[in-house]
């Protein structure tokens, strides 16, 4: 017997094999096109008794229900912050990718897509990413036109710049603050319907769960996070845009209240789950400080373009970094990879980060008594271009170290590490964003689709207001002129069934009163994934973690204290039911990796390297999307495999050297 | 609040300019003070053109405490009546960086009020009259500026006014939408500052002078 | 370190709320001020008391959840930062840190340190925005706008809506946040068309809201974290001059 099939028969059921029948064949350039000609439409008279419910306001959701409003739907906005503008593509920093090739660099959709499929390690679906790439271009249009203030040249045209080791420059800026002027952009559209009547939006509102009727998502359990109130809404399709699932390692780059509570809640109702495995590592975020760390921040990748990353030759060396000479230093990634050098993708240089900190060489003070962190130094770069010039860079993101810091990266070198940032699974959709749930359609960082096994940086805006502006209104509308939905409302049996568990849940949730805080729990399961499910991933560690979280849920239930009420504003139970999702979720994403038995992108399994310690795929085997069915609390999930082929992208296997 | 403001500080600098005609001695002021009433004729009647400067000035101060009061009701309003002072901790009463001027705008503006109604009744229509009543405007101000608690009264009032026009000179062009550059924001402080110091000094001058005798 | 923090309680809008005194000791220098908050969280629960509720979600100073006001200053001591990039060491070992809610009317508390400021969404959709629907807009290199212009409106854009200026403004004004959307919006040329409705419609939805006038005292530039300057009102002063000259359109 293989390591797969003992996987397999332990782990989780071999189902039917999965596939996207939306995108229509042709050639690959004109399936949109195509996909928007067939696609049925919705009379304008008729809009507006339709309804959406949209979860989620970030890039995603603020773009689709403000496109959805404008066409004339009544859309429901829901979000759990207090302002759907604080979503967290807010703090996305770099920029978006769009192939316009203003600079005449020889940029085009088809470089686009090709570096969009290359970059995520060919597990991404060829039609998809040509869409994205295609619409890349309109993107930009409708930011401008909604004043967005991209960074500009002297000329009065836009400026852009090179991003991710890609060899053109196609990535649109707005100085370290992109994705909050376009989602400033989005929200601000939505804002415009809501005062137009067309959009409702309800903050403070956490969704629940998903109602469905007749097999079709018809609406969501929500909780008014001000109240307690647990409400019950209907609609004729039900759109998640609720972001990634970072969270599930505590410490991350996401927002404190990113969760995956939505998407969790519509797979334990049917929707396929994608490739959860597929997580991305930022390797240069600030390092932990203490064992109270509650975030990590991320800095921006350009400081890799003028800083050196080094550690101490010496395991152990606790000097100042100024006092250790140039031959007592170790340039690891110059000396391994020649030709990238400093500059290998995000995966690459995460690694070898950890690595030289297993070996006792990380720098930085000791959490758990290991020191991890490396440094980013910039004394060459100020010696060559001159302190001015590093300013003028840098300079808002040395304000940013210093602040978190306490030390002046001028004098001293920065200390970086990997931390968690970004996550490419997400539920599984067809070509037209629907889920395997009728009427439920994903977007944006919730869905699986578009990035593969890794996204390249300034990908992400991109991708969400591609679905969102574009992508999702043709085809939503396509589901709601093509099925005759019958009304329903709150009292039907399944709402009724669906709101009496949401209630039951928090119920439990409340009345357990045990003897550890949420947070503890969270921090625990953070900590098992982070160790096993992280960077480096082994059957072994996996099939370690699987057994610990298990127990960690166990105890979860019996011995987590939830203090307060239902009915009242109560942060603590909020959070109890997000980890209680992330504690399912987890095990899957070990599960995934688990099953995946090759490195690829952000899923690195120690036991598939090449000779250099590179990521070695298994074309022949994995080159399928691993989209997983729940089947029920503790029981072994059923994957169902989209192959993945190939028509206008060769695969290859990267090398950096 | 700013346009009302404005003309108000207009007028002052024009006081201020018929004050120091005082060292011209008793005739060119009294002279001064009738060419107010003559002004105009005989267009208008007697005392006309000085009526319906009057008439602006006081349509001004009531629509500046007008405006004044609404934007202080709303202060109140939206900060149950305490304003800066609404929070429970007092280690920062000042914030980052308030001025003297901008705290006292509210309370210096009813002084300066108050100040107002006793100087009519004083200088203009002679009800008070320390030191003894006169048919000549320069006797009156030889008169009353000869004792000292009169000028320490007048004094202090031009404090207050010293810190009202401080800040509110500052804030009527802002208000206005002057400030749209550093560079504007520094030249309009600075004009408050120089607008208010020579108004200060131009009407502090006659009254010291009275008073060390310079003047008799 | 050790810190006592006085802290606003208040069960809901309901309760009148008073300071309640806590110590905590062990706190590291480099933890931030709001990890001080969950780690006294974490002892409450376990002893049995309510946690502090407060919001913050990025913990980056850029989604503008946080904000406190610490020590009678919105978000805390050091200017130009939110108070989720507030660190301990800032602060002695033995302070005494007084921590209160954003106080103003509209800013309804909804429990201890956590208050309503939908009415900032409300002022947006009072026109906080360019009217263009998704599909209709030209090639994004057909309107040049002037460098300086991008990125003076990118300067009035950086605003995060956390709320800090009317905290900190005697008037309990809003006209900062009020006046960064109209500076932002009304540099840019695709911002023209709606520049005089754009300002008479949110002014008056800012004064709707009960928010109070603006006397030009700065503190709200002062303690805004991300520095927009106090010239975005007289931008909105002179929009609003401006649309009134034109007969109020």
């Amino acid at each position: 017997m293989t390591i797969t099939e003992s996987t397999q028969s332990e782990y989780y059921t071999l189902g039917a094999p999965i596939a996207d029948e939306k995108a229509p064949a042709g050639p690959i350039n004109e399936r949109w096109d195509t996909r928007r000609f067939e696609a049925k439409l919705v009379n304008p008279a008729n809009r507006r008794k339709m309804s959406i419910i949209m979860v989620g306001t970030g890039l995603a959701g603020a773009s689709a229900a403000a496109t959805l409003g404008e066409a004339g739907y009544h859309v429901k906005t829901f979000c759990y912050q207090d302002s759907p503008r604080r979503a967290h593509s807010i703090a996305a920093q770099g920029g978006i990718n769009a192939a316009k090739n203003y600079r005449n660099d020889g940029d085009s959709i088809e470089r686009l897509f090709f570096d969009t499929v290359k970059g995520g390690d060919y597990r991404a679906r060829e039609s998809n990413v040509y869409r994205l790439s295609q619409v890349s271009v309109e993107i930009i249009d409708q930011c401008v036109a909604q004043g967005v203030p991209f960074a500009r040249e002297y000329g009065g045209l836009l400026d852009n710049r090179s991003f991710g080791g890609v060899q053109v420059s196609r990535t649109f800026y707005a100085r370290g603050q992109t994705g909050q002027q376009l989602l400033l952009g989005a929200y601000q559209a939505m804002e415009r319907q809501i005062d137009a009547g067309t959009v409702e939006m309800f903050s403070r509102h956490e969704m629940l769960d998903l109602i469905v009727i007749d097999g079709r998502a018809r609406g969501i359990v929500a909780r008014d996070l001000v109240t307690g109130e647990i409400q019950t809404h209907m609609a004729d399709a039900v759109v998640l845009a609720s972001g990634g699932y970072g969270n599930v390692f505590f410490l991350s780059t996401n927002a404190m209240g990113s969760n995956v509570t939505a998407t969790w809640k519509a797979h334990r109702k049917g929707a396929y789950f994608g490739n959860p495995c597929y997580t991305q590592i930022h390797p240069t975020c600030i390092p932990v400080s203490g064992a109270n760390q509650s975030k990590l921040t991320l800095m921006s990748e350009s400081l890799r373009n003028d800083g050196r990353i080094w550690v101490p030759k010496k395991a152990g060396d606790e000097r100042r970094p100024q006092d250790i000479p140039e031959d007592e230093r170790d340039y690891y990634l110059e000396r391994r990879y020649p030709a990238f050098g400093n500059l290998v993708p995000r995966d690459v240089a995460s690694r070898a980060a950890k690595a030289v900190c297993d070996e006792g060489r990380g720098v930085g003070p000791k959490v758990d008594g290991v020191a991890r962190g490396v440094y980013l130094d910039f004394a060459d770069a100020i010696a060559r271009l001159g302190r001015d010039a590093v300013e003028a860079k840098y300079g808002n993101l040395f304000d940013m170290y210093e602040q978190i810091t306490g030390e002046n990266p001028y004098e001293m070198p920065m200390r970086i590490y990997p931390a968690v940032h970004y996550t490419m699974g997400g539920l599984w959709v067809d070509y037209d964003l629907q889920s395997t749930i009728p009427g439920l359609f994903v977007t944006g960082e919730a869905n699986f689709s578009d990035h593969g096994a890794n996204r390249l940086g300034a990908s992400a805006l991109m991708q969400g207001l591609a679905d969102g502006y574009f992508v999702l209104p043709p085809t939503l509308a396509h589901y709601l002129a093509d099925n005759s939905l019958d009304p329903v409302d709150e009292n039907h049996p399944e709402a009724r069934a669906t709101k009496d568990a949401v209630v039951e849940q928090i119920d439990t949730l409340l009345s357990i009163d045990g003897e550890r805080t949420v947070d503890s729990f969270h921090r625990e399961l953070g900590e098992i994934m982070w160790e096993y499910c992280g960077m480096e991933r082994t059957a072994e560690g996996l099939t370690k973690a699987i057994g610990q979280i298990r127990a960690l849920r166990e105890e979860f239930w019996r011995n987590v204290k939830v203090p307060g009420t239902n009915n009242e504003f109560n942060q603590s139970l909020e959070r109890a039911g997000r980890v209680a999702d992330f504690l399912e979720l987890g095990e899957l994403m070990c599960i995934d990796a688990l099953h995946r038995e090759e490195s690829c992108g952000g899923h690195f399994r120690a036991e598939y390297q090449t000779e250099d310690g590179e990521a070695l795929r298994d074309d022949e085997n994995f080159a399928y999307v691993a989209a997983w069915e729940y089947t029920g609390a503790g029981a072994k999930p059923v994957l169902h495999k989209e192959d993945l082929e190939y028509e206008y992208v060769e695969m290859k296997q990267r090398s950096y050297k | 609040m700013a346009v009302t403001g404005v003309i108000l500080v207009l007028f002052l600098i024009a006081h201020m300019y018929g004050n120091l005609k005082i060292f011209s001695g008793q005739q060119a002021f009294d002279d001064y003070s009738a060419y107010l009433r003559n002004l105009g004729e005989p267009l208008l009647p007697y005392s006309g053109a000085l009526w319906l400067m009057r008439v602006v000035l006081l349509a001004s101060i009531l629509l500046h405490i007008y405006a004044a009061v609404t934007l202080w009701h709303r202060a109140r309003a939206v900060t149950g009546g305490r304003g800066a002072a609404r929070y429970v901790s007092t280690k920062a009463r000042r914030g980052h960086q308030r001025s003297y001027a901008s705290f006292t705008l509210r309370w210096g503006g009813v002084v300066i009020g108050l100040f107002v109604i006793y100087h009519v009744l004083h200088l203009t229509t002679n009800t008070i009259a320390p030191g003894g009543a006169s048919a000549s405007p320069y006797e009156r101000m030889i008169n009353g500026f000869q004792l000292w608690p009169v000028v320490l009264s007048y004094t202090v009032a031009l404090i207050a006014l010293a810190f009202h026009l401080r800040h509110g000179l500052w804030a009527a062009f802002a208000s206005l939408g002057w400030n749209r550059s550093p560079r504007v924001r520094r030249n309009l402080n600075v004009m408050a500052t120089v607008v208010t110091v020579v108004i200060i000094a131009g009407f502090l001058i006659p009254p010291f002078a009275i008073l060390f005798g310079v003047v008799q | 370190m050790n810190i006592t923090l006085r802290v606003w309680r208040q069960r809901d809008a309901a309760d009148k709320g008073r300071m309640v005194t806590y110590h905590v000791e062990g706190i590291s220098p480099d933890m931030s001020f709001l990890e001080v908050l969950d780690m006294l969280n974490e002892r409450l629960t376990m002893e049995g008391e309510d946690p502090i509720a407060f919001d913050s979600d990025c913990r980056e100073g850029i989604c503008g959840a946080c904000g406190l006001v610490i020590n009678g200053l919105a978000h805390g001591p050091k200017q130009m930062v939110t108070t989720c990039q507030l660190h301990m060491r800032s602060f002695n070992d033995g302070d005494v840190i007084d921590v209160e809610p954003f106080r103003a009317e509209p800013f309804t508390v909804i429990r201890d340190l956590v208050v309503d400021r939908s009415s900032f969404d409300r002022i947006i959709q009072a026109g906080g925005y360019i009217s263009v629907n998704t599909g209709a807009a030209p090639d994004a290199h057909a309107i040049p706008v002037p460098r300086e212009d991008a990125q003076d409106a990118f300067d009035a854009a950086a605003c995060i809506s956390c709320g800090a200026c009317v905290a900190a403004c005697p008037n309990g004004s809003a006209s900062l946040f009020l006046g960064a959307k109209i500076a932002h919006l009304g540099k840019l040329p695709q911002g023209q068309p709606e520049r005089h409705s754009r300002a008479l419609r949110m002014t008056a939805q800012h004064d709707h809201e009960g928010f109070g006038g603006c006397t030009q005292i700065g503190e709200c530039e002062a303690v805004c974290p991300k520095g927009i300057p106090l010239s975005v009102i007289s931008q909105t002063n002179a929009d609003v001059l401006g649309a009134l000259a034109h007969g109020g359109k």
